[in-house]
């Protein structure tokens, strides 16, 4: 037996590689060297560099979950329209770079024809950053690419304009790990029941101590049910949050009906005026409603149009309603505020009011 | 869109069939297209998998399970899927991903891409992500079998699986130096330094947790490094930012002074700016925290200064355990401009994923740990001093015991004394 031929390959541990082979030549050759920019449309970035060469960039929004048509359609539109090179937006829009004014505009007309909205610069709405959702987690309480296919539809015209008081970041996060971060609007799964737990199968899946661990707020313990080695849950403490399901597939914490949609406002990742902040509730108990999720997109629709409608130029969603005060908010968005919104997690007193400072 | 009902075999998808209207480009048409019209062990994949997605629109549950699958050498990078409803759709009953670390700053060439969907499609089921929220290609779609032909052809690409479960996971840089005229520091070299270095952890998953780095090239934080990274490397400046005063007497000009005052001048959180009477702007720099917003706003006129470095902050993280965490600051300013300054940021990096490694609990984030052990304890422990750009403000608790109050008032001011050039007596 020849045990050269069945000896499997080792890995060429290259890391992460050297983007310079695949950077646009104008991008390269300024490297460092940039010297301002400007919008001359929305979905068009214009650089210029301190050499005086320039450089245009046509951002379009993307489905991020791409076929090989799709990711090939792109690669012929940036070989024909652009100059071959292309590269992704955290938000997973996609940028062309051309060195000739010339080529914007059919560039743009091209991926207009093919269905790939230009636009997600500056003062719009960009594409919404997601997980993965019904599509290939192992935990999801509901879709992700579904739920943003939907929301985007509805936002088209928000993302090809540059509209909006200032950027507007959607996220959406398929349970109450919040992959998908935080946003000026974060549409998350929250769970409203405690798990249910398949006390047959705890003892062979699940490593029990580490389940124990996991418990936020101490609420599960070591259990001998129907003679079986499992876990209880204390259902009064439980917060329902979901972080003893991965480790514990048999603590099932979704639901059909249980499994509920939750939005937040205010999150910002920048430093630009005031500093990063985390969402806040807005609403809870939305129905997790496939394929559409109307009642969802019904509330992103009134946060949104709330906000271009009052903020000040540059304001983003928080610092718009840290002006305006939360019971401006809530009704303008028509929007309960409820007992709920009263923080109860550790370091919560600081969330609260302590002065004598009330908007009417 | 309704699938022609003539076709046997295709699994029925009236729920996901309600996402191809609309504008924005649907992701279940390229799913279909794979079916109909992709390479025939995508076809069947792609079926399979519309059916069991369709199932989940319909249940409203998940129906994937985790599993353990690697290729050879490697601990991490897949992230395993078997079905759970594998009897009805067993196309799909295999549907791992392979995490694959992009070029830094996401910068691809038409070729590369028109490689990459060909590796996919003779190997996976022909759906890819640009990008995952963990910053990789997601590579969806692979039978057990074919993970490691998948990964064996990608590497010879020059392309490296990323990060899973507890190791150094995948970083994120911006677009930075390439094309923004706001980075402060090369994002690309500090980003492949860095985690080029430390592949180890990476690919062999020995941490307590999973641990990530972010790469900003100002304080606009494109990356959304402060929220999402344990260690997050922000592009500063210290010197005095860069003023072209007739650049700001255009923007005012053709702006008009109110939306300049209410948009600039209002909007400085430290109130560091002033319009002057003709026009031109006055600037406190002292004042200025490099928020970025007024560099933002007058691209022409203001930009960053020369003195250019970045800020460090630690510990940011997801809800899991504790709640939200965001980066602390913990070194205000670090030079970055020699390799000898990229080696000082690559130490500091080794310090921080050793201590990390030494102390952190099992399934314990470093910003937790920090919660743990008091920010005083971690200062110690990566030996770094005290600085009060670290905190809002000092304590206001009393209870602390501060017998040795005097030692470190004298250390901060033999630091002081260094800084300014003096000789430090007991020296």
């Amino acid at each position: 037996m020849n045990d050269q031929a069945n000896k499997p390959r080792t890995p060429d541990e290259v890391g992460v590689p050297d983007p310079f082979q695949y950077m646009h030549p104008t991008l390269k050759k300024n490297f460092g060297n940039w010297d301002w920019h400007d919008r001359p449309r929305p979905g068009v970035l214009h650089h210029v560099s301190k050499s005086g060469e320039e450089v245009w960039t046509v951002r379009a929004g993307t489905q991020r979950q791409m076929d090989v048509f799709t990711i090939r359609k792109l690669a012929d539109i940036g070989d024909e329209f652009a100059d071959g090179h292309v590269r992704f937006t955290t938000r997973s829009n996609i940028e062309y770079m051309v060195a000739d004014e010339a080529k914007v505009a059919p560039l743009i007309e091209a991926l207009e024809d093919n269905g790939f909205p230009v636009g997600g610069t500056g003062a719009s709405v960009s594409m919404i950053s997601h997980t993965q959702g019904w599509l290939h987690c192992d935990i999801p309480g509901t879709d992700a690419s579904g739920v943003v296919k939907g929301l985007m539809d509805d936002l088209h015209k928000d993302f090809v304009e540059e509209k909006m008081p200032n950027r507007v970041r959607i996220t959406t996060s398929c349970c109450q790990i919040n992959c998908g971060g935080q946003g000026d609007i974060a549409v998350n799964v929250q769970y409203t029941k405690p798990p249910k737990i398949n006390h047959d199968l705890v003892a062979n899946v699940c490593e029990r101590p580490a389940v124990v661990a996991r418990c936020p707020v101490a609420a599960i313990r070591p259990a001998m049910v129907d003679g079986k080695p499992s876990l209880e849950v204390d259902e009064k403490k439980c917060v329902c949050c979901g972080a003893c399901y991965p480790p514990c597939p048999p603590m099932q914490i979704n639901g059909a009906e249980s499994t509920k949609i939750a939005i937040w406002v205010g999150g910002k990742h920048s430093n630009a005026r005031s500093k990063p902040t985390f969402h806040k509730l807005a609403v809870a108990n939305l129905p997790n409603n496939p394929p559409h999720w109307p009642e969802v997109r019904a509330v992103v629709r009134k946060i949104v149009d709330a906000y271009k409608a009052d903020a000040k130029h540059w304001e983003r969603m928080g610092e718009w309603i840290e002006r305006i005060g939360w019971n401006r908010f809530f009704e303008m968005t028509d929007l309960a505020f409820t007992k709920h919104h009263l923080d109860t997690w550790t370091g919560s007193r600081k969330t609260m009011n302590m002065s004598a400072h009330i908007h009417f | 869109m309704k699938d022609d009902a003539s076709k046997k075999d295709i699994n029925p998808t009236p729920m996901l069939d309600e996402l191809e209207g609309g504008k924005w480009p649907s992701f279940v048409t390229g799913l279909k297209r794979l079916r109909d019209e992709g390479a025939p062990n995508n076809q069947e994949m792609m079926n399979d998998l519309l059916g069991q997605l369709n199932h989940s629109y319909e249940e409203r549950l998940g129906f994937w399970k985790g599993g353990t699958v690697s290729v050879f050498g490697y601990g991490g990078g897949i992230i395993p899927r078997f079905s759970e409803v594998a009897d009805r759709f067993p196309a799909s009953k295999e549907f791992h991903t392979l995490r694959v670390m992009p070029p830094a700053g996401y910068h691809y060439s038409t070729d590369l891409l028109r490689q990459m969907a060909d590796v996919w499609e003779r190997h996976g089921s022909g759906l890819i992500a640009f990008h995952g929220q963990s910053g990789d290609i997601m590579f969806q779609g692979c039978s057990t079998e074919n993970t490691q032909k998948a990964f064996d052809e990608l590497n010879e690409m020059g392309f490296d699986l990323g990060g899973a479960g507890p190791a150094l996971r995948t970083a994120m840089s911006c677009v930075g130096s390439a094309r923004c005229e706001q980075s402060c520091y090369n994002e690309q070299k500090a980003h492949r330094q860095i985690i080029n270095k430390f592949l180890d952890e990476m690919h062999r998953p020995a941490l307590p947790y999973k641990f990530k780095f972010k790469f900003s090239g100002c304080a606009n934080d494109c990356v959304n490094a402060i929220h999402r990274a344990d260690f997050a490397v922000i592009g500063t400046w210290r010197d005095d930012m860069k003023v072209d005063q007739e650049k700001v007497k255009e923007h005012v000009a053709e702006k008009g002074r109110k939306y300049t005052i209410d948009t600039v001048i209002s909007m400085c959180p430290t109130r560091a700016l002033s319009l002057n009477d003709d026009d031109t702007l006055d600037i406190d720099n002292r004042s200025c925290v490099r928020c970025m917003h007024c560099i933002n706003v007058m691209t022409k006129a203001l930009s960053p200064g020369d003195d250019k470095g970045v800020s460090i902050m630690i510990g940011g993280k997801r809800s899991l355990k504790v709640g939200d965490l965001m980066g602390t600051m913990i070194v205000p300013f670090m030079k970055l401009d020699t390799d000898e300054d990229y080696e000082k940021l690559e130490d500091f990096a080794e310090t921080c994923i050793e201590f990390f490694a030494d102390n952190a609990l099992e399934h314990e984030r470093i910003g937790e740990t920090i919660d743990r052990i008091g920010l005083p304890a971690f200062l110690e422990a990566v030996e770094v001093d005290p600085d009060p750009n670290m905190v809002n403000h000092p304590r206001t608790s009393s209870y602390v015991r501060t017998d040795d109050f005097d030692e470190a008032a004298d250390e901060w001011f033999e630091k002081k004394a260094r800084e300014a050039g003096l000789t430090v007596s007991a020296e």
